[in-house]
């Protein structure tokens, strides 16, 4: 680890991705993620790398899906409306089986929204968003240090299973400055036999490609796909427990709502109560498990959220519905305080306390 | 270490404490009993800004001018017109955050004129060599000359606001001053103070300290 700098959450990405071994990023700008972008354009011509400033959010997705079959690691970021230009894109890298990384720096939505940061692309990035049957691998970081070493990992990610990732931030974590110890640069080099690099009449060629004329071909690729999706939700899974040993309640949050929960577990701890917290640091894969463990001994599962609350199937999916699941949140471009989050579970054991 | 000008500017690359650094001058110049006018020209940070001092500033006495839709869900990177009247009307001493690198600083080229006529003016800038991409004099130079190209305004002065965030140790800051001197030699600019959050700058032994007090957004947040 480097000695540490200041940074904000978006510039830790692209710095970071740069030492992953990027060298190709296309984007457009959106607030909240300008900044990642404008880093991508100061240091990429310094490097040799390629920004490129695309036409558009659908042409830069595009082009991320071309660099990807061509075989190098390659980027691009956006914000919640953007995101969702990117998704047909998406969807054909995914039925590609291309590794690339997708960067959501969340705002407020449905539409042009707002702004100001939310969480509430849930869905759109852990459910599809594109369309098919595919699975992109979501990666939730709650401090500029994550978003630099997640974003890493989500490089070595795309590669292992030669699939599309995600880091699903929000605006408040590309935007907020803490200090960063940065990953080394990468030296290692991934094979990857099945990119288009050229055949020299040496080899058959490859093909990139998502449209399959025959039926039973594309049924057999999409069952080889979920095959490989089993892998990664028996081997990925990535989750932080927060003062779990003893808890009777259990909080499940990510990103910014999951570092004002901690803010809100000291503080009911304080008064006695016994909180705890899972904070799932991938989204997709689901830390089924390690919420069903939970179940068997709080009371109660508090999902805090920037969303009207598109988490809590995933928890009761997971904890098959034996506990409540109450919602704490806000949305719009707000975020819950600590007191909103203890006023809830006031409410939930009764205001005895 | 001061200078007391009518007008004082500070500028830099985004993230290096700008608007943390104007606030607190603008309660000192207060302090000295100046009539004291604070104005935000940031048209390009969404988030953290100078109204989020508004409390802090209006108990002090102090007038903020800000962009109508700073603090809202509108991009929207437009000026008020009071600025003007900060700039031509000379009745009280300014304080002007400049955004970050060139791209914030273009905002100020339509002032210049008028604070260039004045001529009683200090343009700041304002270093932190953590900074990933400030973190020698050389780059901080770098930013320096794109941001008096767009700004139409040459620095006059500097300040080192080298810090880690909450992580800021006494290291931090005596490590950087070396790396200040740089840049006060190669840019042949007055190096005005060392800017420290309060807590670390009692523990600090140095001259020209200027103590901050740091603007808190929402709560500290673990």
């Amino acid at each position: 680890m480097s000695e540490k700098v200041l940074m904000k959450g978006n510039e830790a990405i692209a710095e970071a991705a740069i030492r992953a071994g990027c060298r190709h990023y296309f984007g457009y700008p959106i607030t909240p993620q300008t900044e990642l972008a404008a880093y991508m354009a100061k240091r990429m011509p310094k490097i040799g790398g390629t920004f490129l400033q695309a036409e558009s959010e659908i042409s830069a997705i595009n082009m991320v899906y071309g660099v990807a079959g061509a075989g190098y690691r390659v980027m691009t970021s956006s914000s919640s409306p953007g995101v969702s230009l990117k998704q047909e894109g998406i969807s054909y890298i995914a039925g590609a089986d291309l590794p690339a990384l997708i960067i959501n720096v969340q705002r407020g939505g449905p539409g042009l929204g707002g702004i100001q940061p939310s969480q509430s692309d849930y869905f759109q990035a852990t459910k599809g968003g594109g369309h098919g049957d595919y699975h992109l691998i979501v990666l939730a970081p709650a401090s500029v240090q994550e978003m630099a070493d997640l974003t890493a990992h989500a490089f070595d990610l795309a590669d292992k299973y030669r699939m599309p990732t995600m880091i699903l931030a929000d605006g408040t974590m590309g935007q907020m400055m803490e200090p960063v110890s940065l990953p080394e640069e990468t030296t290692s080099k991934v094979e990857k036999p099945w990119a288009v690099t050229g055949t020299n009449c040496e080899r058959e060629h490859n093909i990139i490609n998502s449209l399959y004329l025959v039926p039973e071909q594309l049924e057999k690729k999409n069952f080889e796909r979920f095959e490989k999706y089993a892998k990664v939700e028996e081997n990925e899974v990535m989750y932080e427990e927060y003062m779990m040993d003893d808890a009777e309640y259990c909080i499940v949050a990510f990103g910014i709502a999951a570092r004002v929960s901690k803010n809100a577990i000291t503080a009911a701890r304080a008064k006695g109560i016994k909180v705890g917290m899972i904070r799932p640091i991938t989204l997709w894969p689901f830390p089924k498990e390690a919420i069903a463990k939970a179940a068997d001994k709080v009371k109660a599962f508090i999902s805090v959220e920037l969303s009207m609350g598109q988490m809590i199937e995933d928890i009761k999916l997971a904890e098959e519905c034996r506990k409540p699941v109450v919602l704490c949140n806000r949305t719009g471009g707000m975020i819950p305080d600590p007191e909103q989050i203890l006023k809830t579970i006031d409410t939930l054991i009764g205001g005895n306390n | 270490m001061m200078r007391i000008k009518r007008v004082t500017l500070f500028a830099g690359h985004y993230g290096s404490g700008k608007t943390n650094i104007a606030v607190n001058y603008a309660e000192y110049l207060k302090n000295e009993g100046y009539d004291v006018v604070i104005a935000d020209l940031d048209i390009v940070n969404p988030y953290f800004r100078t109204k989020d001092s508004i409390e802090r500033l209006e108990e002090n006495g102090i007038e903020l001018i800000s962009p109508e839709y700073a603090n809202t869900n509108v991009d929207l990177p437009a000026l008020p017109s009071e600025i003007y009247g900060v700039v031509q009307n000379r009745s009280k001493h300014a304080v002007l955050d400049i955004g970050g690198d060139d791209r914030g600083a273009y905002a100020l080229g339509r002032f210049a004129p008028y604070i260039l006529e004045e001529n009683d003016y200090e343009m700041i800038y304002v270093a932190n060599f953590s900074r990933p991409l400030t973190r020698t004099a050389e780059d901080a130079i770098e930013v320096m000359r794109e941001i008096e190209l767009a700004g139409g305004i040459k620095f006059t002065a500097i300040v080192n606001n080298t810090n880690l965030g909450q992580e800021t140790t006494i290291e931090t800051v005596l490590n950087s001053s070396h790396e200040a001197q740089r840049l006060s030699e190669l840019s042949g600019l007055p190096l005005l103070f060392t800017s420290v959050e309060k807590g670390v700058a009692k523990r600090l032994k140095m001259t020209d300290v200027f103590e901050l007090t740091l603007q808190n957004k929402y709560y500290d947040i673990i």
